[in-house]
């Protein structure tokens, strides 16, 4: 009987690890599992948080991401999308919430009253912009921006959190 | 048992609801005094969307201020811009040709059906009916869908100028527009499976929040929550505007002015708003969409009040205007604001939950309320 | 119109009526204006106030009211002139519930005080802002806290 050797060949252990077992540091594992399922905390303050609702329906599924999880209370958030304008009355506020969120955290500004003030800004009551007492990750365009846009800012978010030297500049 | 029998000594004290909070449709503050689980006094605390609207109308010209009016009441904006459309061409004098009006109600319809949609939704989700959430925006979308094909936009429009429409409707417009007509009375008999009839709605929604007609009047309350109230009146009919004389449609009433003669107002209003558009898209003539209008428009003086049957009530603007490019002083009467005076006395005596499905019930929006 | 001729039959010599606006519109001394309205909502049925604000002209303040009459549907217009160093007039809150939000709306943006007015503090602008936006002189750059 004819026993055909040479299709089972041994593998040796390394080739063996290669393809099964992956070495790698606990921060990247952490950074990739937190990438894939942000919490936000709702700061939807005007018009862009109907857009942001929108995006949580069933045409824009945000659920396919895995951030559909909304948050109310700061501290089982992970993410902050600032969305509509901040006034001066409000902007204490935020920054408390952003205060009472745990570390690691982010910021999305989503429409351009949180970038820059928007079609308000110079208004007598408007803080032009959150970049001027929040640290903002991803800037997303658009009054208001469309759901679409909203996920693209998400997925750059999370390209940012798994390769964190898109940042650092390495 | 009651307190007066248990013999103990109660305290009130003062709960925040404050203006980040998933059930106060938007930055609305409310400073509670509560004994046990009665709400003894209700202090709301607004501003925190204050945008200085009005003091931006005096910085911008007629036609540079129509986007900001699309901000006011996000929900509806289409509404919002025919109302303020409509106060300049009051003081203008301006003769808006037929077709155009047909296709501002046939605009304003439509936004009608798709702010009611979202007032259905947010009622169910703050009494914790998820999924009937889901359902309305479902639907929502194929109205946004149709504004995007008109305008290029699906929230914030522009969709009217001073003096007519921007451009016509494209093909495609009115064929979509009337297979969603044929969908939608199947859509709201859905919603009376999953929401008019659920148990638990109603058991939340009935016999709370009462207001009758004399104290609705008082707080000068207009709209659909006057009508649920129990008087029959609405603008559309009683003092027509636009072409609203020739259509033929019902006015839903309610009986005792409680949160579910809101609810059923409002279901109410979509349907008939179906009925308009249907007779609208028949009689609509053929003609020009734009009468003829200065480049630069500069009214003459005076002043003009002007209000329109809106989503959430009636919506007013006064224009004061001194012959040049800009408005002298604008003045919004938003209803929304007024619904708010309103809620202190509708929610006194009840109890905490009962709160909550009262501010939904009154449709209210902060762009609106703070400007 | 019946009713607007026995409007200006009643308080002939307390009002002035201005001619050729889209509504009928009535200038009325501040002294009167309680009693104006007070007859307005009992006597000649004009139980829904619509609007309370102000606006501001070169040598005075002006409040300006619209009432609405259900049953008639007319909408008349009353007008009264402030001086704009010392804007005073009295509160209609006993007469309609609604006017509270509305008259602390006035006061904060244009800074006319409503005698009578159990509550009068800002609505819309926070509470440390100094100054009325809506005035002339308020430019729009400014921030209100100096």
């Amino acid at each position: 009987m004819e026993i055909n050797n040479n299709k089972t060949k041994e593998e040796s252990p390394e080739e063996f690890i290669k393809k099964n077992i992956i070495l790698t540091s606990v921060d990247k594992v952490l950074d990739y599992a937190r990438a894939h399922s942000f919490w936000p905390v709702t700061m939807g303050l005007a018009c862009c948080a109907i857009e942001m609702m929108a995006a949580g329906g069933a045409r824009y599924d945000i659920a396919r991401f895995g951030y559909e999880v909304f948050r109310p209370s700061p501290r089982h958030a992970d993410l902050m999308i600032v969305a509509g304008t901040i006034t001066k009355k409000m902007e204490p506020l935020v920054k408390r919430i952003y205060d009472q969120m745990p570390e690691p955290k982010y910021v999305i500004a989503m429409g351009s009253c949180a970038i820059s003030g928007g079609p308000f800004a110079g208004s007598y009551n408007v803080v032009d912009g959150a970049d001027t007492f929040l640290p903002v990750d991803v800037y997303v365009p658009g009054c208001p921006p469309r759901p679409e846009a909203l996920f693209h800012g998400l997925l750059e978010l999370r390209r940012k959190v798994i390769h964190p030297e898109v940042v650092k500049g390495k | 048992m009651l307190k007066e029998e248990c013999n103990i000594t109660t305290q009130e004290f003062t709960l925040n609801m404050g203006p980040q909070h998933p059930s106060t449709h938007g930055v609305y503050r409310a400073i509670l005094t509560l004994d046990g689980e009665t709400v003894t006094d209700v202090e709301n605390v607004m501003g925190y969307l204050h945008r200085g609207v009005e003091k931006i109308a005096e910085n911008r010209t007629y036609t540079q201020f129509i986007p900001y009016t699309d901000r006011l009441d996000y929900l509806a904006p289409a509404l919002n811009n025919w109302a303020y459309v409509g106060v300049v061409e009051k003081l203008m004098e301006l003769e808006v040709p037929k077709r155009a009006e047909y296709m501002r109600v046939i605009l304003g319809e439509l936004q009608r059906i798709a702010n009611h949609l979202v007032y259905v939704a947010s009622f169910a989700l703050d009494l914790n009916g998820f999924s009937a959430w889901m359902y309305m925006f479902r639907d929502r979308e194929r109205i946004l869908d149709l504004f995007e094909m008109y305008t290029g936009s699906r929230m914030t429009l522009n969709s009217m100028r001073i003096g007519g429409m921007p451009s016509e409707f494209p093909p495609e417009f009115l064929p979509a527009l009337e297979k969603l007509l044929e969908d939608l009375p199947r859509c709201f008999h859905e919603y009376d499976g999953i929401v008019t009839g659920n148990e638990i709605f109603q058991a939340r929604a009935k016999n709370v929040g009462k207001m009758d007609i004399e104290t609705t009047i008082n707080y000068g309350l207009g709209g659909a929550n006057l009508r649920a109230a129990g008087l029959k009146y609405d603008l559309r009919k009683e003092i027509p505007y636009s072409v609203y004389d020739q259509f033929d449609f019902e006015i839903p009433v309610g009986k005792q002015g409680d949160c579910y003669d809101r609810y059923i107002v409002r279901m109410e209003e979509m349907r008939e708003s179906v009925k308009i558009i249907k007779q609208a898209i028949a009689q609509m003539p053929d003609g020009p969409i734009m009468t003829k209008v200065p480049k630069v428009i500069k009214p003459p003086k005076g002043e003009v009040y002007s209000h329109i049957e809106g989503a959430k009530g009636w919506l007013g603007f006064y224009l004061i205007s001194d012959g040049s490019a800009s408005p002298y002083r604008l003045h919004i009467h938003a209803p929304s604001f007024v619904s708010l005076g309103a809620f202190p006395e509708m929610a006194k005596g009840g109890y905490l939950q009962d709160l909550i499905a009262i501010l939904a019930s009154i449709d209210i929006v902060l762009g609106e309320v703070d400007r | 119109m019946e009713i607007l001729n026995s409007i200006s039959q009643k308080f002939a010599d307390k009002v002035e009526v201005v001619e050729g606006l889209d509504y009928h519109t009535f200038m009325v001394e501040k002294d009167n204006l309680l009693d104006i309205v007070s007859d307005l909502k009992a006597v000649f049925g004009f139980n829904f106030m619509i609007d309370i604000t102000a606006v501001e002209y070169d040598e005075y303040i002006q409040a300006v009211y619209h009432f609405m009459n259900l049953d008639e549907k007319l909408i008349i217009r009353i007008k009264v002139n402030l001086e704009k160093d010392k804007p005073v007039i009295p509160s209609l809150v006993n007469i309609y519930k609604g006017a509270d939000l509305q008259e602390r709306e006035s006061f904060d943006l244009m800074g006319v005080k409503y005698e009578g007015h159990p509550n009068l503090k800002r609505v819309l602008c926070p509470d440390e802002f100094e100054g009325h936006p809506l005035r002339k002189d308020f430019s729009m750059r400014d921030r209100g806290l100096k």
